[in-house]
């Protein structure tokens, strides 16, 4: 008992520093005025009609049901549920550290990518027919069972093929 | 300061024995996502950077160019990291300098070295230290603001440049030269740097590679954007795309969509109207720097380039060999693009092939009385990859981590603590994250007044003084 009350004590403290993070001094950062960073994530749907179920399958196989809603950024919806999915440039499209495969059925209903994901997903390793970033998929009602598999741990350790010699 | 009390308070009342002492060496991005995943995955563990530089975020900071504003956002992951309270900043401590490795691995559990790859590689040719002849990597460092390249002597009064490598950094070289200067006031260079680009006279710049346009080391993402450059006309040269057209079909989509972006503009270049007023970028292939010309004052005024010619039936396999044909391209500034190195920090610190060689990121293990020693990030891997695969790698080596930190218990070690009464005899001016964030503070206010993101501070001293206001 005093240990858990202990520990709220802890995590409480600890997201103070967090809070800090979304001051207006550090919003300064964004440059695209129309991007959300996740708040609306963290809203539970309003009604039935609303919800999207979605399943994402992490580094190791692991499925992770969630219940989404129309409007959830399949990037933020992760971070609500501690899915470890990275966004680097926080969906402005920079980076591809949200690299993931969506199975065919769902992935043609998915708007076509535009040009610049098309360009950041050349950069990212074992890019396949079916990838796309996360934090370029809306969910909609029609996206209902898709499952969004995150790339498997990088089998090769070096990048560009480099093989480490032995000592 | 107050802050960081309460926090060690709260901390030290839930835990039972004394937390893993971790140390990583440089907080760039290697360094951070490896913090990322401990502070995830472990249930006890203290964590102390240790940066030669008073301030974090190595190559976020001073690598990337500063209209990539989005690329930065990652800075604030990074800082809520270093927020936790099992979390420390050291900054302006020096490996092998202020502290040497076999002392870090006596007073720690686990120590990681993510220090990256800060000189650039050398060509080796005839008149390399002639002058306008830079690195490219010193110039980055200078729009950058990195106080060891804030005097870079470089000479904007040339009409041509040309930049000998095709990479990523070559194209952020050629996009600062040629951008409108006054889409660059709006980002967060450095001041030093906006008034001696105002001022520069440079229209052409050229692009050399040794190889041809199917081996280009840039993405097409920078190339893109150097195609969209207002102002400024993109000229191939038509000889150095023959054949190039019958292999596309065949290639894998990165390598495909990019060579379909270099042909669109190469079928594009020709309707051009020649102004005046315009900046030209001119790539050009298959040439390999042979000796840099230069006037009695030894400063450049070209590169004698030898002709290389692909040979090999499959594409994969093609080599470059050089041919007997000659040419002389004349310039009076010159970057050298071939890539980073990393430094041996430290006499303890193995090197093979200008890296840190590594079992999957485990460096040495061998004596159990000192901490076990990784690394990650391109010190480890290389001076290649994107942000990604600098992650990928970090989180790989910091599981590996976390498996040898929740074995079996060992000697409790005194981590800073300890440390800090080693460096104390040389340096009493190391940075906090406080200090930090006092110098974030006073760099985003320095910019407002000149209407940018931020103005850096280019000076070790002065970040000092300010860290300490």
């Amino acid at each position: 008992m005093l240990q858990t009350v202990i520990k709220r004590c802890l995590s409480t403290q600890r997201l103070k520093p967090l809070k800090a993070i979304y001051s207006p001094q550090f919003r300064r950062i964004h440059v695209t005025a129309s991007l959300r960073h996740g708040e609306y994530e963290w809203q539970d749907p309003k009604s039935e009609a609303e919800v999207v179920n979605v399943v994402y399958i992490d580094k190791d196989g692991n499925k992770i049901k969630v219940r989404g809603k129309v409007g959830d950024n399949v990037l933020y919806l992760a971070h609500r549920y501690e899915i470890p999915m990275e966004g680097a440039c926080e969906a402005s499209l920079a980076c591809t550290t949200c690299h993931v495969y969506v199975p065919p059925e769902h992935f043609e209903k998915l708007p076509a990518s535009e040009e610049k994901e098309d360009d950041l997903l050349d950069m990212a390793p074992f890019l396949k027919e079916n990838s796309r970033l996360g934090c370029q998929i809306v969910l909609t009602k029609e996206l209902e069972g898709m499952e969004i598999q995150l790339p498997k741990a990088t089998r090769n350790f070096y990048v560009d093929g480099h093989k480490p010699k032995p000592h | 300061m107050s802050y960081k009390l309460v926090k060690r308070m709260f901390c030290s009342s839930t835990i039972k024995k004394p937390p893993r002492q971790v140390c990583i060496v440089g907080a760039g991005p290697a360094g951070f996502y490896a913090a990322m995943h401990l502070t995830k995955n472990l249930d006890s563990v203290n964590i102390d950077f240790i940066e030669k530089l008073p301030v974090p975020f190595g190559l976020i900071r001073y690598g990337v160019a500063p209209d990539h504003p989005e690329v930065k956002n990652v800075i604030n992951q990074f800082t809520k990291v270093a927020r936790h309270a099992n979390v420390n900043f050291y900054g302006n401590v020096t490996l092998g300098k202020d502290i040497q490795l076999h002392q870090l691995r006596q007073h720690y559990d686990a120590v990681l070295l993510t220090y990256g790859a800060e000189e650039d590689k050398v060509l080796g040719i005839e008149n390399e230290d002639a002058g306008n002849v830079i690195a490219a990597r010193s110039f980055v460092g200078w729009y950058n603001g990195l106080p060891s390249d804030k005097d870079l002597k470089i000479d904007l009064s040339c009409k041509t440049a040309a930049i000998l490598g095709q990479g990523n950094v070559a194209l952020d070289v050629a996009r600062i030269l040629l951008s409108p200067i006054d889409e660059l006031r709006k980002t967060d260079i450095t001041e030093h740097a906006v008034s001696a680009l105002a001022k520069s006279k440079v229209k052409e710049v050229y692009l050399v590679g040794r190889r041809g346009p199917l081996q280009v080391a840039f993405t097409i993402k920078e190339l893109r954007e150097q195609l969209k450059l207002k102002n400024c006309s993109t000229i191939w040269r038509k000889k150095d795309f023959e054949h190039v057209e019958d292999v596309v079909p065949n290639l894998e989509r990165p390598r495909k969509r990019l060579t379909e972006l270099m042909l669109k503009s190469l079928n594009e270049s020709g309707k051009s109207v020649d102004d005046l007023n315009s900046n030209y970028f001119k790539p050009i292939f298959f040439r390999s720097p042979k000796k840099f010309i230069v006037d009695s004052n030894h400063k450049v005024t070209g590169v004698e380039l030898t002709c290389n010619k692909l040979v090999g039936e499959k594409l994969e396999d093609q080599k470059c060999i050089p041919t007997h044909e000659q040419e002389i391209l004349n310039c009076n500034l010159v970057f050298r693009s071939i890539g980073y190195k990393s430094i041996k920090a430290d006499n303890d610190i193995m090197f093979l092939n200008g890296l840190v060689p590594s079992n999957k990121g485990v460096v040495d293990d061998s004596n159990p009385d000192l901490a076990k020693l990784y690394v990650s990030g391109w010190l480890g891997t290389g001076p290649v990859g994107v942000i990604l695969h600098t992650m990928g790698n970090s989180f790989q080596v910091a599981k590996v981590m976390c498996e040898h930190l929740t074995g079996a218990d060992t000697k409790i070690k005194g981590g800073f603590q300890e440390i800090k009464k080693i460096i104390s005899v040389n340096n009493n001016n190391f940075v906090d994250w406080d200090g930090w964030e006092k110098i974030d503070k006073y760099e985003i206010e320095q910019g407002k007044k000149l209407g940018k993101p931020r103005e850096k501070i280019c000076s070790i001293q002065k970040m000092i003084e300010v860290s300490r206001a």
